[in-house]
Parts: structure tokens; sequence; C-alpha cells
């Protein structure tokens, strides 16, 4: 592919010892950060919001890295980051051994084949106005490789294989449901066979048992195409269930990242404990036995975040440390080498947390 | 008596494509200190019946009885109607930023919530009370935030607010619609536990609606699922979740992620909820249901016990005994279903086994 990038293409970046052959994409401290103007006549820069601050991580081909984390970490704009959507900061992105951090639009052309994304939205990404056979054929014609009956063929074809009727193409977005629809942004999203897909809440929109269709329907298309999700949810059910890996973050930072069963079974970082535990699972036994974490407060400002550790205002084992000095991301004592937490003082096994909820229950 | 009992309730909208049945004959019952949960998927109309109650659907042609305190909301005028609305059944509804006023204060509102029902409470007094409550509910210092605008608040802070507003006039029952569905998990966690706290404390009844069996598992007594606008299943949480009777019960069960199965494929339910419009003949399920028999086609089952303790019941025709998820249940299910089926059931289970899981039909 990269003979036949244009001329102004980023050099290829050195080889990397670290890098192995199964890494697809890698991305090495990412920032990104959006300033904030005053109301004045100059609207002068007064602050910027540190949406992603400093975040490495790694998607392996024919995998699934789960992001989480909630609301205003970070984890869309970093997805956005990685598509090339919005320039960053500072940081690269690396996508099969080349540097596309900040590519031109033209040189960033031939990568976007390769990164699609999956909105969760399925009302507000898809085109009311425009016939759903338009909408899947799009990406054909953006990239010039099919046109007139072959798109046709093609749209039929990809309609079919997430779970369409390929007779609907003429028809609207409105008249699907909604899991329909989140197939027809599923279908547009394969047309052009990327390596990459990038699904940003994908099933949050979505009832639990369409959930499962399109959960089911993601799982079969990675494992006959050979694609590499980068999973971002909140749902910590549904991120356990598909990813081989997990990236937990907490305000533009990572707190926690390893390999799905070491994060959830045993999590280093109180934040991860925490949203485990504040997940309600589907089983009366399990909820009434489980102790909670119930944090105080809510997250803070990404224009002023906390110093030192950004969790230590909400955390229940801050000491003075954690304002001062901001954890490392390291292989904590009697960790495997991939599971990586920044924490001063991590959760030991059996420690418990919770002591903060002892709610009483019925 | 239970708190309030509804009966038989029945709701359609008269529209352009046609009579659009969103409540077709519900009846559930709620008592003091005690939480119901109505789950069910988009369109079975959980939200619906519970505003029907407050008088909130204009438009629709509402049939049956519900009873509260002695009285039929229902045949109330809407100025009598004004009057339970808020002071003796509070609403909490799901987005926390559409249902508060951007342009006044959040004190203000709570206040003018008060004194709308109350005149003789000074605007003082209920600024007072309005400081109280948003203190109860963990707005941290409740004095200076009592004059903050909506947006200068966080979601959860928000939703916070909200439930301070519910409370504010100490109603009996409060519906919650969807109340943590906008909010992250460990938001979710708080309010949670905060409903159950103050529930605890004064004897609240609550209405839980929700899609998330998550939150029902956590929060709720029993449990209504519905399907189509009519009760599949009623029962206790415990049999809801371990004694399953109505094969969407079990579909939803089995279709959610869990830890134990984590990686192995999922069981979702085949095709999309019907159209309101154009229901399915017999058991509105039927076209999705695994164990469509004969019967179904054509005969709708009534809800009927299936436990010993005769409060859970469901609306099935497979054997009152084939509940729950053990492997003998299936058996008895399997059995029941070979016994049932004949050429026409036959064809629709073999539509729904052939069919790419995702192949529904498409809304008219």
């Amino acid at each position: 592919m990269s003979d036949t990038l244009p001329r102004d293409a980023a050099p290829p970046m050195p080889p990397d010892p670290d890098t192995e052959d199964d890494v697809l994409v890698r991305v090495d401290k990412l920032v990104k950060h959006f300033p904030v103007r005053g109301g004045g006549l100059v609207r002068r820069t007064v602050g910027q919001v540190q949406a992603v601050d400093g975040v490495s991580l790694v998607v392996r081909r024919g995998q699934t890295l789960g992001l989480v984390g909630e609301t205003g970490c970070g984890k869309s704009t970093l997805a956005r980051c990685i598509a090339g959507l919005i320039p960053v900061t500072s940081g690269t992105v690396t996508f099969e051994g080349r540097n596309i951090t900040n590519l031109s639009r033209r040189a960033m052309q031939p990568v976007r084949r390769e990164i699609q994304m999956i909105f969760q939205d399925p009302y507000g990404s898809l085109n009311p106005r425009r016939r759903v056979g338009a909408i899947i054929g799009d990406p054909f014609a953006v990239h010039k490789t099919a046109k007139g009956a072959a798109r046709k063929k093609a749209v039929q074809e990809l309609m079919e294989r997430v779970g369409l009727n390929p007779e609907h193409f003429n028809r609207f977005p409105a008249e699907f449901s909604g899991g329909q629809r989140q197939r027809i942004g599923v279908a547009r999203a394969l047309a052009l066979r990327p390596k990459l897909i990038i699904c940003d809440e994908p099933v949050s929109a979505l009832d639990v048992s369409i959930q499962a269709q399109v959960l089911n329907l993601l799982a079969d298309l990675q494992s006959d195409f050979g694609l590499s999700y980068l999973f971002i949810a909140h749902d910590l059910e549904v991120v356990r269930h598909v990813s081989n890996d997990v990236t937990v973050m907490y305000l533009g930072r990572v707190c926690e990242s390893g390999p799905k069963d070491q994060v959830y079974d045993s999590s280093r970082h109180p934040y991860t404990a925490a949203l485990l535990s504040a997940a309600p699972a589907a089983d009366p036994d399990a909820a009434a036995q489980r102790r909670r974490i119930i944090l105080t407060g809510d997250v803070p400002s990404p224009i002023n975040p906390p110093s030192g550790c950004r969790f230590h205002p909400r955390c229940p084992k801050a000491q003075d440390l954690c304002g001062q000095q901001e954890p490392a991301l390291e292989v904590k004592p009697g960790d495997p080498a991939t599971h990586l937490t920044a924490c001063h003082f991590p959760v030991q096994e059996g420690e418990s947390l919770a002591r903060v909820a002892g709610r009483e229950r019925r | 008596m239970s708190l309030l009992e509804v009966t038989d309730l029945r709701v359609s909208f008269a529209t352009a494509d046609g009579l659009v049945q969103a409540v077709r004959g519900v009846s559930f019952s709620v008592d003091s200190g005690r939480t119901i949960g109505i789950v069910g998927e988009s369109g079975s109309g959980k939200t619906v019946l519970t505003q029907t109650l407050l008088g909130l659907t204009p438009g629709g042609r509402v049939e049956g009885k519900a009873v509260f305190n002695g009285t039929d909301l229902l045949s109330l005028r809407p100025d009598q109607l004004r009057k339970v609305r808020g002071a003796q059944i509070a609403v909490i509804f799901q987005d926390p930023l559409t249902s508060m006023h951007p342009l006044f204060k959040v004190g203000w509102q709570i206040v003018e919530m008060i004194r709308s029902h109350d005149k003789s409470v000074s605007k003082k007094q209920a600024t007072e009370r309005a400081v109280d409550l948003l203190g109860r509910v963990g707005i941290p210092r409740p004095a200076e935030r009592v004059n903050d605008y909506p947006h200068q608040f966080s979601g959860g802070m928000r939703q916070r607010a909200m439930i301070a507003m519910a409370l504010s006039l100490s109603p009996e029952l409060i519906i919650c619609d969807e109340p943590t569905t906008a909010l992250d998990a460990t938001v979710q966690a708080q309010i949670l536990d905060l409903l159950l706290r103050l529930q605890q404390e004064s004897g609240t009844a609550l209405i839980m609606i929700t899609h998330d069996l998550g939150v029902v598992a956590d929060i709720a007594d029993d449990v209504m699922v519905m399907y189509a606008g009519k009760a599949a299943e009623k029962a206790s949480k415990n049999d809801i979740f371990y004694r399953p009777h109505h094969p969407y019960t079990k579909g939803l069960l089995e279709s959610i992620p869990n830890s134990s199965a984590a990686g192995d494929r999922l069981k979702p339910i085949t095709g999309q909820p019907p159209s309101l419009i154009r229901l399915p003949s017999g058991c509105a399920f039927h076209p999705r249901c695994a164990y469509v028999m004969d019967r179904c086609l054509t005969e709708q089952p009534p809800l009927a016990p299936v436990g010993d303790d005769g409060l859970h019941v469901s609306a099935c025709w497979l054997p009152v005994t084939a509940a729950g998820l053990a492997a003998e249940a299936e058996e008895l299910r399997r059995r029941a279903v070979e016994r049932g089926r004949n050429a026409a059931a036959a064809e629709i289970a073999r539509a729904i086994a052939e069919r790419p899981e995702s192949e529904g039909s498409v809304i008219a």
C-alpha cells in the first residue's frame, strides 16, 4: 500500500524493537487539549480542556480492545484522534507500523479505508433523507472503488451479511428499527473491508435482546474478516463479553489496563474496583451480597484537573502522596507484565473498599 | 388494600396509520414501602402505562381503573388530578436535563412546586425546605447551590435535584421512569442507593420503570415484565430471575452478557418487537418464540398462576410446571412443544430457527 501513497505522507516510523507483528495500532502518549477561549473581544485562550492527557495503548490484529470510562473521561475524543477525525496536540498514532498522526487530508485518505467507525446513535448517524442503499454505498463512492450495478451488488451483499433484507436497499432509515439501523451503520463501516473498526458505544442505545443480536454480529464479522475492534462502552458486562484486553480511563488518563480477566478479576486501581462494584448485575442474590463502593462526588472538570493522581479527591484509599505526585502506569508486584496500573496504593488481593457503602438491605 | 390498584388498564391512540394499542389490559398493584419494577423493551407500553395514571397522555383513549387511596385516578377531572400529581404521586423522568426548566433557578423550581400545592407556605419557608431537601439528597453546600441554574449542575446532581423536587411534598408514591439510564455506573449506584435509603426513611412506594434488569435486581421487590402492551409475567424478584416461566422473560435474561459465560455466543431473542398497530394474532410474542405451539397462533394466553404462592403469574400456554432455567424445565418445555406443535406452528418455528437472528419484520 505504501507505494501508492502521495509524496507528502509522513516517513515510515523507524523499526521499533518493541513492535511485534500482531500490533495493528499503537497509540503513544497521545495528548489532546481543546482551548477554552475567554468571552472578550480578543477571545484569547484562558485554559485547556485536557480531554486526553498522555494515553498509550495497543490494538492487536484480530482482537478487541475494550475502552471503559465514565462520561467525559476522553474515550470518544481518543477514538476520534485515532481515526484522524480531529488533530492531536502531541503524541503519536501508529497504524501498521506507520505514523499516521496529523497526516494531511490527502495522505489520510488511503488510511481511512482501513479505519472505520460505528457510532452510538443509530438515529443521528444516518441521514434521514437518503436511502439505505445510498448510505451504505457512500464509502464506495468516496473511495471510487465501485459504481453503478457493481456498487448496488456490493451494497446488497453487505446488507445480507449484516442480516438486513437486501431488497430493502431503497428504503429510508426511518423505516427501520433501532437495531436494524445499527446494522446499517455496521454495513457502512464494513464496506471497504477495513482492518480496524472503532465502535463508539455501538449498543448503548439498543434494548437488551437487540443488543445481543448486534454483539453476535460483530463477533461473527470479526472471525470472518479478521477485524480488530476498539470497543468503547460504559457497560462493563458488554465490554467484558467482547474484549481481549481492557483499558480503563479516568479524566483523560489511563488508570488500569491489561488482559480482560486481570482487569476484571484482580483489579488493582481503586477506580476500576469502584466501577465494577457499581455496575448492576442482573442477579438478585449477587446484588444483595455485593458490597458497593459508593464514590462521593462527581468527575471533576478536565479544565482544571486535580493535582497528582486525578482520582485522588474521590478515592477511598487516597493519602497525601496521591495529591502531590502523579502515579506512573506500571506493573505492580505480583501482576503479569501485561497488567499495568497507575496507582500509589493499589488494591491488594482480598481487600475491601466498600466501607463507605455499607447500606442496609432488606 | 394496596396503595395503588390498577385494573385492566387499556390505552390506545388513533393515528393516521391506524389505532396504536399501547397498553392492552394491564393490572398491577403497589403497596406502601414496596418497589415494583416494570421491565420491557422500547415500545412495550411501560411509560404510557404510568403516564396515563397521571393524566399525561392527552389524546389517548383510556379504559380501566386505577384506584389510588380509594379514588379512581382515571375518573378525576384535570383540576382534581393536578392536586394529586406532584403532591401524592411524584414522577422522576429519565432525562434530568430536559425535565427542568433551564431558565429558572433549581431552588425556585422546588419552591414553586411546594407553593403551588400549599399556598400557606411562605416563600422563605419554602426556600428553607428546598435547601433542606437538596441537602438530604446529597448536594454539597445546598444553601449556595439552591441559587444555581440547572446547567450549573452535573447530570447526577440534576437527577438528585429532581428527586429532591419529587420528595418536596412527601408523596406516597414515586414513579421513576428510567431514572438512571442517562447516568454513568458510579452515579447510577449513588442514585439507586439514595432512592432505597429515602424509601426506608419514609415508606414511600416506588414504581421503577426500566429496561435494565440489573437495576431491577438491585432495587425491586416485585417485577412485571411487559411485552407489546400486556404483562407477560408478574412475580417476586427472585421468581423472575431464577424461575422465569414466560419465554420472553427467559429470553431477556439469557440475552444479557454475564461474567460466567464471557466470550460465549449470546442468545438473543430473534426478530423485532411487533408493530402496535398490527399486532400478531394469539400471543403477541409467538413470531419470536422458540417454543411456539399451534394454539399460540390463535388463542391469547391469560395470566395464570405458575408458582405455589399464586403471586407468580405468566401469560403463556406452556405447562405451569415448566418454569426456571434448569435442564428439567427445558425438558418439560420441549415435551409440551412436541405435543402442541402441528403444521402451522412448525412452519413458524422453522422460520425462526432459519432466520438469521438479525432479520425481522421492518417497522411499517
